[in-house]
């Protein structure tokens, strides 16, 4: 057989060889211009995000990126709740490394939360409104990360997978199998939209324009964004590099592993439960086929394939997996003028291999990740 | 809480548990098999499980057999269940094959991190099962009558179908076949090898590259053995089952001890039982909560599986 094949192969004879730094990327020039230019960058970035549903109107490009097959105003807001959960996610596994499949589990929380106390099929019959709704939704999802994580942040990595998805299927088996509670197929109906009129009395957040849930969406992405971004400068942010790295030697330091785990796992959720807070407000409507495993997964894609560990990466990557699927909607393929739609997923998945394969650090790298990474190969290989 | 209805039930539960478990049993030995070797979870697995549901299906589809055809004679009805596992199982073996050649050997060769694996597993479990989703019209697509449902055996309301009994022995005998392949075979010394230190190994002589392909190809005879099995239990297909079959077998592999082989039939088997016994008390819905509840009570006394991770470990 294979025993004797000597020599062995060349990857196992030579390391491959290190990636060169890039010195004069976009972000260490975006790192090195003065501080007016960089806020007045981020602004124009910000101000041109809150302008993306009138991109029908620009010339020549507009047309081109709105998606053809539906709204694009509905897709902007399907992109800003996928970053979102993207977000969140990035805490879990790309901060902390700790990695969790049945993120889906915390977006049906606060979903269900939402449902539970405003719509009125609810049992409890509270009918409060959506906006009074979030801080208990959020509440509750922390509540679920935290009593998720602490029977099972003891366990290693893949274990920790397996219980993670179980969690998100025993959310949807309760949703499914208990009709007076959760509803099952039948779900909650009729829940309320976010406050607010136009000056002419129809309601703000109607179903005519997704806009205005566009912009409630984005707002919440920013604030995220420089919470988390904060966080990660943190203390918090560099214990859980140091969990991620090596979780017996942080112990050993003095950080406190558990507690760590147990924060990043409670801030994933409480991102995730904001997340389906959105999700149940836009839609009124919430049944147990919202959460499918799937849809975890798809998330978890999106953080890895746009760069683990990296901010700007889970919004390129969440903002991807949200936008291929919807813009390939209504596209006929030019050979066999058959709609593309159908093979929207399939596309997708040779996306993710591709891109997987040729940046396996995703597309944009967290440098952090990526010296780590490097000096990980030179223990293994010293040269 | 129905205990009574338990207590009645408690034979056949017993039956149709072992037999649902057989299909976790041989499925989860996939997931065990790479996960010894390459510490990885093939997320595609239960993709190359259903590439085996439809090569058995359309094999038996060119002898114009459907699900509205008579029951082919004993002769003829053994022939075509060898011929469709034969098929089926050479159909999954191959789309292992491509899927480690195709999602992960590029990435070993890159040095990627682990999480990259888990990924590329997700987009080669999409391909796949969405291409069969779009070419079969997203429809379920039905079993020939193959295997009288009669039952064989009886004790007081307890019946035992031949079906049951086959799947239950055919799962034994091919447990037993793997462990004799991976502990007493030279391939399997070279699997254990590289279970044990990959480096080492390569550094030994041994063909890490060839090692890894054999282990996904067992994986997927395995999973084209259990395909043809689940098919005639359940008797229909569909591009999407595999994903939720999937996660219960990776759970069975992870209640035994992923990484090894008894546990895998261990796990597969009580889990089979547990879901079934689950079921008999709260109601069908629940069959697969109580497989997580059970496996998350299990991981905190036994963090490493009923039997533990021993696929390198094991007796030389």
């Amino acid at each position: 057989m294979t025993t004797v094949d000597v020599p062995p192969t060349a990857e196992a004879q030579t390391p491959a060889p290190l990636p060169r730094r890039k010195r004069n990327g976009i972000r260490s020039w975006f790192a090195n211009l003065p501080w007016p230019a960089r806020t007045g960058i981020l602004v124009a970035v910000v101000a041109a995000a809150y302008l993306l549903p009138y991109t029908a109107d620009v010339p020549v490009i507009g047309p081109q990126i709105i998606t053809t097959g539906t709204d694009w105003r509905t897709t902007l807001f399907t992109v800003s709740y996928y970053i979102l959960l993207s977000l969140g996610l990035n805490v879990v596994v790309g901060y902390a490394g700790l990695l969790d499949l049945g993120y889906v589990g915390f977006f049906a929380v606060g979903a269900y939360t939402v449902s539970l106390l405003s719509s009125p099929d609810s049992l409890w019959h509270t009918h409060w409104a959506w906006l009074e709704t979030i801080p208990v939704a959020v509440a509750i999802a922390m509540l679920s990360g935290l009593i998720l994580g602490w029977p099972t942040l003891r366990l290693r990595g893949d274990y920790l997978a397996i219980v993670t998805l179980g969690f998100a299927e025993l959310i949807k088996i309760i949703a499914t199998s208990t009709p007076g509670f959760l509803r099952g197929d039948t779900g909650f109906t009729r829940i309320p939209a976010p406050p607010g009129h136009h000056a002419d009395g129809t309601p703000l957040f109607g179903v005519r324009d997704s806009t205005p849930y566009y912009w409630v969406g984005l707002t919440l992405v920013i604030v995220v964004i420089f919470a988390i971004r904060n966080l990660d400068r943190s203390r918090v942010g560099r214990s859980w590099l140091a969990i991620r790295e090596d979780e017996e030697a942080a112990e050993v330091m003095g950080v406190r592993t558990v507690k760590f785990k147990l924060w990043a796992f409670a801030i994933g959720a409480f991102v995730g439960g904001l997340g389906g807070v959105m999700f149940a407000g836009f839609q009124g409507f919430v049944n147990s086929n919202t959460f499918v495993l799937q849809f975890s997964i798809l998330v978890l894609a999106g953080v890895v394939m746009g760069g683990s560990g990296n901010i700007a990466g889970a919004i390129l990557g969440g903002a991807l997996i949200a936008y291929i699927p919807e813009r390939l909607r209504g596209v006929t393929d030019p050979i066999s003028h058959t709609d593309l739609f159908q093979w929207r997923f399939v596309m997708f998945g040779l996306v993710i291999i591709l891109v997987m394969i040729f940046r396996p650090q995703g597309l944009i790298p967290s440098r952090r990740r990526a010296m780590e990474l490097r000096d990980r190969r030179k223990e293994a290989a010293p040269e | 809480m129905n205990f009574s209805g338990l207590i009645h039930d408690f034979g056949p539960l017993t039956v149709t548990g072992l037999a649902q478990g057989a299909i976790y049993a041989l499925f989860a030995l996939g997931y065990t098999l790479v996960y010894g070797v390459l510490r990885l979870i093939n997320f595609a697995h239960s993709e190359v499980f259903i590439m085996g549901t439809f090569a058995c299906l359309i094999t038996w589809g060119f002898f114009g057999l459907d699900q509205n055809s008579a029951q082919p004679s004993v002769g003829g009805a053994i022939g075509y269940l060898l011929l469709g596992l034969a098929v089926a199982a050479v159909v999954s073996g191959l789309t292992a094959l491509l899927v480690e050649l195709v999602a992960y050997r590029p990435l070993r060769r890159r040095n990627a991190p682990p999480l990259a694996f888990l990924i590329t597993a997700i987009g080669a479990s999409t391909v796949i099962s969405e291409t069969i989703g779009v070419l079969t019209h997203h429809n379920p697509r039905g079993v020939p009558p193959m295997i009288s449902t009669k039952p064989v055996v009886h004790f007081g309301n307890t019946d035992i179908t031949g079906l049951q009994i086959l799947m239950v022995v055919l799962a034994l005998a091919l447990m037993v076949l793997l462990e004799w392949f991976v502990g007493r075979t030279r391939l399997g010394r070279g699997i254990r090898a590289v279970a044990q230190s990959p480096d080492g190994a390569a550094l030994m002589g041994v063909n890490k590259n060839r090692v890894i392909s054999l282990v996904f190809l067992l994986g997927g005879l395995m999973a084209g053995v259990a395909a043809v099995m689940y098919v005639l239990k359940i008797g229909d297909t569909r591009y999407d089952q595999g994903f939720t079959l999937g996660i219960q077998a990776f759970t069975a592999a992870v209640l035994g001890g992923i990484g090894n082989l008894r546990g895998a039939l261990v796990g597969g088997f009580l889990l089979g039982l547990v879901g079934n016994y689950g079921s008999g008390l709260f109601g069908t819905a629940w069959h697969d909560a109580v497989g997580f509840v059970i496996l998350v009570v299990i991981l905190m006394f036994r963090p490493t599986g009923l039997l533990g991770e021993a696929l390198g470990k094991a007796r030389a």
